[in-house]
């Protein structure tokens, strides 16, 4: 055994230290709203110099946040909004990839090429047709108007594809032979195949849909609909601005994503990974 | 093999068809034909009121001569100067930083990840407490000397387009250190063996072996980086609303406050064709790399 000596160390220290510094850019101000979401109405949040810790911490600015708005009706309103839209994009995306990888037709490759400069087009230039044709199909102010612009992606369909295109055709093959529909091949043995790719996919359009402001802030108008930004957003644009509680509402939708991407880490790692490879 | 495959497709020449209506219905419905409505109205008066009349080129005319749409486009393209830089090169420092195996690495790339996940309004406002006039950040660098008096980083026209920048890094930064991880693990392991056997110092292997090695992941940032700062609406809309005097108006946020506060449709239309030939430019340019790869 090697006694560690401080030319050992020595790199490992800087690398630590420089990782503080980024973790300090990073994190610090998530630390700081946390604090100051703990901190009691008679504790100066301006104090000079700044209190880190909460002198006596409370949470009462929680429920002041969720006495004056329906705090909980947002989170259950933005989980609702972001699963269907999540569900729709697994389901519209893996079935319109599997052709595409796997079965040659009449116009494939003009499809192709229409899907891939959708992509191209950024919502702000759909945002004004989109936003009148929701109004006509009366979709203003309900879940399906908030869910069926995020049903389905061009992105989905590629990254959908790209998975199909990677699982072996002798596996497809033989199922042919046997005589099943394409249908079930797909549901039975593609999708079982893909599960990873779908997973990845259910991750990110999830953290899309949950953290989307624009489409919620033009569509949606009665705060019984609010997804948690606009909600969080209400809290800052209400007349008697009170950091505390715009704190509170905003640690309170960041806790949910936190913990899913706890438990769905690994796969946003995975996801950038494959989107990096197809840009 | 093979011609078993092939004859039941040809058997069933429809079977493709019906995989793809329920994806292509939602696409046409929602990107397609919006598209496409979009283009007509930038040339016509429709105010969301009264019945879109025909007025040719006027819309595009008017942006032309509009000099808010000029100081919109200076701040966007201003904006895409230095965020682009900034969220091309810095991630690379980061992900080379964490990309060795030493006791907590999982915390900390999940702790740099953090504000990816975080939705742009919460960033914008956890950034607008924290550029307070009496706030943290000003104690801090009042603390260290770095001012003598605090930094008016949201109200002075001079700050506050690049206090907003800030947070655009800030909430980026995560997501293209991932892309550049994934980039360095197909950097192979002996190249760096081989330059420390050399005595090659570490800043020489970053220059010298990890950036021209990463050079895919490196346009591949840069595309993404310069259509997501092209786009920026969020930070604007939260932290500042395009003030202090149009100081930070991003041609985005200048689209939004003509369509819905100013219900002028067809001229916000004209303006978001515009984004949309900005953007079709950083795509191709996209679409270029992609081809070049495969």
């Amino acid at each position: 055994m090697k006694k560690p000596n401080l030319q050992s160390v020595l790199p490992l220290l800087l690398r630590y230290l420089a990782i503080l510094i980024v973790l300090l850019f990073t994190v610090g101000p998530f630390l700081w709203l946390l604090s100051t979401s703990l901190k009691s109405a008679d504790e100066n949040i301006f104090a000079y110099p700044p209190v880190l810790i909460p002198q006596s911490p409370t949470l009462d600015n929680f429920f002041r946040v969720i006495d004056s708005q329906p705090f909980f009706t947002y989170l259950s309103n933005s989980a609702l909004v972001a699963a269907l839209a999540v569900a729709l994009n697994l389901l519209l995306a893996s079935l319109a990839a599997y052709p595409l990888a796997r079965i040659p037709f009449k116009g494939r490759s003009v499809l192709f090429i229409v899907l891939l400069s959708s992509m191209m087009i950024p919502f702000q230039l759909l945002m004004i047709p989109v936003y009148e044709l929701a109004i006509s199909l009366g979709l203003q102010n309900t879940y399906l108007g908030l869910v069926l612009p995020h049903a389905c992606t061009a992105f989905g369909i590629f990254f959908m594809r790209q998975a199909f295109l990677s699982v072996p055709v002798a596996i497809e093959e033989a199922a042919i032979m046997d005589g099943v529909s394409r249908l079930r091949i797909w549901w039975f043995v593609m999708l079982p195949l893909v599960k990873p790719s779908l997973a990845t996919l259910a991750v990110f359009s999830f953290i899309a849909v949950w953290g989307d402001f624009l489409w919620p802030l033009i569509i949606i108008d009665q705060p019984a609909l609010f997804t948690l930004p606009l909600g969080v957003n209400r809290l800052a644009s209400t007349f008697s601005l009170d950091w505390r509680l715009v704190a509170a509402g905003a640690v309170f939708s960041i806790v949910p994503i936190l913990l899913f991407f706890t438990f769905t880490q690994r796969f946003f790692i995975e996801g950038a990974m494959k989107g990096a490879v197809k840009g | 093999m093979k011609t078993v495959a092939t004859s039941r497709i040809v058997g069933n020449p429809l079977i493709p068809y019906l995989f793809l209506i329920p994806a292509c219905v939602v696409l046409a419905t929602f990107v397609l034909y919006p598209a496409l409505k979009a283009i007509y109205l930038s040339f016509t008066n429709f105010n969301m009121i009264r019945q879109a009349e025909f007025v040719g080129f006027a819309n595009y005319l008017n942006v032309w001569r509009d000099p808010f749409f000029w100081a919109a486009l200076k701040n966007t393209l201003l904006y895409m100067v230095v965020v682009v830089p900034v969220l091309v090169i810095a991630p690379i420092f980061l992900a080379a930083l964490v990309n060795k195996h030493i006791p907590g690495i999982t915390f900390i790339r999940a702790a740099i990840y953090l504000p990816v996940i975080t939705s742009l309004v919460i960033s914008g406002l956890i950034w607008k407490w924290v550029y307070e006039e009496q706030g943290i950040l000003n104690y801090v660098l009042l603390a260290s000397g770095l001012t003598t008096d605090p930094v008016a980083f949201l109200t002075d026209p001079a700050n506050a387009l690049f206090s907003v920048m800030a947070v655009t890094i800030w909430s980026g930064m995560g997501y293209y250190m991932v892309i550049y991880l994934a980039g360095l693990q197909s950097i192979p392991r002996h190249l760096y063996e081989v330059a420390e056997v050399e005595g090659v110092s570490a800043w020489q292997q970053m220059i010298h072996i990890t950036i021209p090695l990463l050079r895919p992941s490196i346009v591949v940032v840069t595309v993404m980086s310069s259509i997501a700062a092209m786009k920026v609406f969020e930070e604007v809309y939260v932290m500042t609303q395009g003030g202090p005097m149009d100081s930070t108006k991003t041609l985005v946020y200048y689209l939004y406050e003509s369509a819905f506060s100013e219900f002028e449709m067809g001229y916000a239309s004209a303006i978001g064709v515009v984004l949309f030939l900005l953007t079709l430019v950083f795509s191709l340019i996209n679409l270029r790399f992609l081809r070049e790869k495969t």
